[in-house]
């Protein structure tokens, strides 16, 4: 079980509020991403439902009961941390047997649940080696073996990928959401990158400067963006926002069109622009093309065979059913 | 990228490097090599460097005058008591200053340093007077307690900047696997901590070694340790170079053996924190 809750919860550093009230319920076993710029208290977040902060104000509750003045050892949760935090001292089989040591179990019961974790994290044949032996992708997964012999309440992940490689981040981004789906225990999130956040979650609760801006599926939030800063902080490459006689004449102060929702054509269409810088990814291209009326350059996504080149004439036209609307105060319009 | 250094800039470097380490070292090559002269060649001019009589009869009437082993046990007492309680009050002191820093921390940090700024002269004659009154006068618990106090600025320190070094992630990552205080201390941090701690004991015992201030003020004959027992050879006449200086010999040596074969890890403990 894993539910958690958190009722006018808040966060603040002497004069700061880093996380004005907020309330937030986490189902049992759903995957919860927090996304947000960097500073936007997400991390804080995590670290107050994990314990290792104290709340200024409001309540935690972890499966119905009281843990707001809780220490973070008797939680229940287990946390994995973007430095890994390993104990370097120990092994690989000390480190991950640690919890169990500390909560009293007997050495063939520790052995038995590291040698469980080992095969499901593939770290078998390492369990006599020290941290400092391992590459980064093993040493993440000794922290998440640590996590998991514990058989925690919930998971919390704060930023666990950032410290591996592109490659290894793939990698390690599919093992997680392969043991959400194995364990199917309550695993709480922290990332930056959206990308992560679109494709692990259950629900994401994008963050900006310590408010819930909204909480949704991948899809809800894309679909769906309740104001301009989810809009613009969720799908990649990032939305395009077009004002003035554009936007006016679908009655709206801003209106936003996402990169795939444009087609672009050399011949005709309804907006006429130059195309700048040009990216091509092999099975997508990027264009930013410059229109004379708008300072900031707007970003299309085609084919990976369209041939247009730097200073070409280009046209696009925006999907209507897919431009999303805004007022003035950067609310949507529904 | 490695910046290219040609040979002769090794070679200056080298042999300037060597000449300061002669430098530093000729006082205690010079008092070494007096020990073996004769008294009169001791003040002989000019003096020869190598071409003398040597002799031990210096070492010999030294240990007939007095107690070599009394002045070492007292010295062995007074260095290891002062480190092993300096330590004691010192890593809870700099881990709760390293881990939960307070608004004041930095000030205390600095105000503790600063007492090692005044003149210990400038105390001298109150803290005489409370020894007197409390009865440890020429006592090694007395001489434990001075020593404590005077180098713990000094241990708090040097343990504080070594505890800052290490990731507080991990310490975080041991409470939410369910450790304790006292697991988190024992467990985790001491471990990690471990040549930290080490190169502060060294250190520590070689001041307590040497101290000669307190010592020599605050005992007599009973609690004197191996630095009264050099005074005790130094004679406004000066006519005993010889003997003072096997006395000297005789004291520095187990600090001197001690001293070379940690080198590695002083070295390590003091420059902590300037080199990662």
């Amino acid at each position: 079980m894993g539910r958690i809750v958190l009722q006018e919860v808040k966060k603040s550093f002497g004069h700061v509020t880093v996380i004005p009230p907020l309330d937030l319920e986490i189902e049992d076993g759903e995957f919860v991403v927090f996304v947000g710029p960097s500073g936007c208290g997400k991390s804080t977040l995590l670290r107050l439902i994990a314990g290792l902060e104290d709340v200024t104000d409001g309540r935690i509750q972890i499966d119905g009961s009281e843990a707001t003045a809780v220490p973070p050892a008797k939680r229940g949760l287990a946390m994995v941390f973007q430095s890994y935090a390993l104990y370097p001292h120990m092994t690989v089989r000390k480190n991950i047997a640690f919890p169990l040591r500390m909560a009293g179990l007997d050495k063939a019961e520790q052995e038995e649940r590291v040698q469980a974790a080992a095969k499901v994290l593939n770290l078998s044949e390492y369990l006599d080696r020290r941290p400092g032996q391992l590459s980064g992708g093993q040493r993440q997964r000794v922290a998440i073996g640590r996590a998991i012999v514990r058989e925690p309440a919930a998971f919390l992940f704060d930023e666990p990928l950032s410290n591996l490689d592109a490659a290894l981040r793939v990698g390690m981004r599919l093992e997680i959401s392969e043991l959400h789906e194995r364990l199917k225990t309550t695993m709480i999130y922290v990332t930056h990158d959206q990308v992560e956040a679109m494709t692990m979650a259950d629900k994401i609760v994008v963050l900006h400067a310590g408010v819930i801006e909204q909480v949704g599926s991948p899809l809800e939030l894309y679909r769906t963006p309740r104001n301009l800063f989810v809009a613009g902080f969720i799908g990649s490459p990032n939305m395009n926002f077009v004002t003035g006689p554009e936007a006016a004449k679908r009655d709206a102060h801003t209106i936003g069109i996402r990169p795939e929702h444009i087609t672009p054509s050399s011949t005709d269409g309804a907006w006429k622009g130059k195309v700048g810088v040009s990216e091509h990814l092999g099975s997508d291209t990027f264009f930013h093309v410059h229109m004379e009326d708008r300072p900031d350059p707007i970003t299309v996504r085609a084919g990976g065979e369209v041939n247009l080149h730097h200073g070409d004439t280009i046209y696009l036209t925006p999907d209507e059913s897919c431009i999303h609307r805004f007022d003035d105060r950067g609310l949507r319009i529904a | 990228m490695a910046r290219a250094v040609s040979n002769r800039r090794k070679i200056i470097a080298t042999t300037a490097g060597w000449l300061v380490g002669l430098l530093i070292f000729f006082p205690i090559l010079w008092t070494i090599l007096t020990s073996f002269k004769t008294e009169a060649e001791a003040i002989a001019s000019p003096p020869s460097l190598l071409a003398f009589d040597w002799t031990l009869d210096n070492y010999f009437t030294v240990q007939e005058r007095s107690n070599y082993f009394r002045h070492f046990f007292n010295s062995v007492v007074i260095s290891l008591g002062s480190t092993v309680i300096g330590l004691a009050i010192a890593v809870p002191a700099a881990w709760s200053m390293a881990f939960v820093p307070a608004k004041r921390t930095k000030d205390v940090l600095m105000w503790m340093l600063s007492t090692k700024m005044l003149p210990p002269v400038g105390v001298l004659v109150p803290l005489y007077l409370i020894f007197r009154d409390t009865g440890l006068l020429d006592t090694r618990v007395g001489l434990v307690i001075v020593l404590t106090l005077i180098n713990l600025p000094i241990i708090v320190w040097m343990l504080f900047t070594y505890f800052r070094e290490i990731p507080g992630d991990i310490l975080e990552a041991a409470r939410m696997d369910g450790a304790s205080l006292k697991a988190e201390i024992l467990y985790v941090l001491t471990p990690m901590a471990i040549p930290g701690i080490a190169s502060t004991l060294l250190l520590n015992v070689i001041l307590a070694w040497n101290e000669a201030f307190w010592t020599l003020n605050l005992t007599a004959a009973n609690a004197a340790p191996l630095t009264a027992f050099i005074a005790s050879y130094s004679s406004p006449e000066g006519l005993f170079y010889a003997k003072l200086s096997a006395a000297s010999t005789m004291a520095i040596a187990p600090i001197l053996i001690l001293g070379w074969f940690s080198q590695k890890q002083l070295v390590r403990g003091l420059t902590f924190g300037a080199v990662k």
